[in-house]
């Protein structure tokens, strides 16, 4: 996204880029906020996709499919990134579970833009944000011509 | 002298059956997204069927990178535990009765994991398989391939690190 874009058409184009994927839609996932290479995402409780029906905790796999999301949400934001991306490897370490009920919160920084390659720092909590339930570290790569 | 009495095969193989679409369907996330195990033997095989609510780029269109990360995390998870649970159902008795209950043993703590994407997950059925490459007292690690029409051909592959419950 160009670096001179308003804020609210920033936050208009990284809504509808969240809005047409499926799997985000199925998950429940929504846009809290973004800003220049960097994304604020949420995923609202839902049994159905609880780890454990007795516990209720949100399984791991929406903690990644967030993670990820996000990671390629904030590159797509980047005042310099290309048209599009995808995810070449992500690395997600699990702190502690996701409670029964809890809204689960993501947040990624894309710190690092090269010409092919983005580097993306993301965080996924429920309470503060200083006390995650996972930290993930990703690259993607930018794509700066439309391909077959 | 005790008189070992021959269960019949179909009734093992029933058994066992059950005992993995149980493990397999354990996790409501599991049941939403449609993941299921294929068994040979004592080897079981990740399934994914496709869906359109599976897809996560719907331009190309590719499947979720996070749901192949959720897919190759539950192979790996449900690799560690099957082995317990396969020697549970071996024999009928209390322990293949509790399986039976839906009593399956803790499954792993994943301390965490990285996942290599290949290539873009295409819209059609994909499959996984572990491979515990050390199990340890207290701690596994794991690899996981993720492939589509080719097993030759891997989407992605997954390596990760498991507590063992207690």
């Amino acid at each position: 996204m160009k670096p001179d874009i308003k804020p609210e058409d920033r936050l208009r184009i990284a809504r509808q880029f969240i809005s047409v994927l499926p799997q985000a839609q199925d998950i429940g996932m929504s846009l809290e906020d973004v800003g220049p290479g960097w994304v604020a995402l949420a995923v609202e409780y839902d049994p159905r996709l609880a780890a454990d029906a007795a516990t209720g905790e949100t399984h791991n796999g929406v903690i990644a499919t967030l993670l990820d999301t996000a990671g390629g949400a904030a590159v797509i934001t980047h005042p310099d990134s290309g048209l599009s991306t995808a995810t070449l490897d992500l690395r997600i370490d699990y702190l502690r579970p996701a409670a029964r009920g809890a809204r689960l919160h993501a947040r990624a920084e894309c710190h690092i833009l090269g010409r092919s390659t983005a580097h993306v720092r993301a965080v996924a909590f429920t309470g503060a944000i200083d006390q995650p339930v996972a930290i993930a570290n990703g690259v993607f790569t930018i794509e700066r011509e439309w391909r077959e | 002298m005790s008189v070992h009495k021959i269960e019949p095969s179909e009734v093992l193989e029933a058994r066992r059956d059950a005992a993995l679409a149980g493990l397999a369907g354990a996790a409501p996330y599991s049941g939403h997204m449609g993941f299921a195990f294929f068994r040979q033997g004592d080897e079981i095989t990740g399934h994914l069927p496709y869906a359109r609510r599976l897809i996560g780029n719907p331009v190309i269109p590719a499947l979720h990178g996070g749901v192949t990360a959720a897919f190759i995390e539950i192979v790996a998870a449900t690799e560690l535990v099957w082995r317990d649970v396969w020697e549970a159902v071996a024999v009928p008795g209390p322990a293949a009765d509790a399986i039976a209950a839906g009593r399956f043993p803790a499954l792993p703590r994943t301390l965490d994991f990285t996942v290599h994407y290949f290539r873009a997950g295409q819209p059609r059925d994909s499959h996984a398989r572990a491979r515990v490459n050390r199990r340890g007292r207290r701690f596994a690690s794991v690899e996981v391939d993720v492939w589509q029409d080719s097993r030759d051909r891997p989407i992605a592959r997954g390596f990760g690190h498991f507590m063992l419950a207690g």
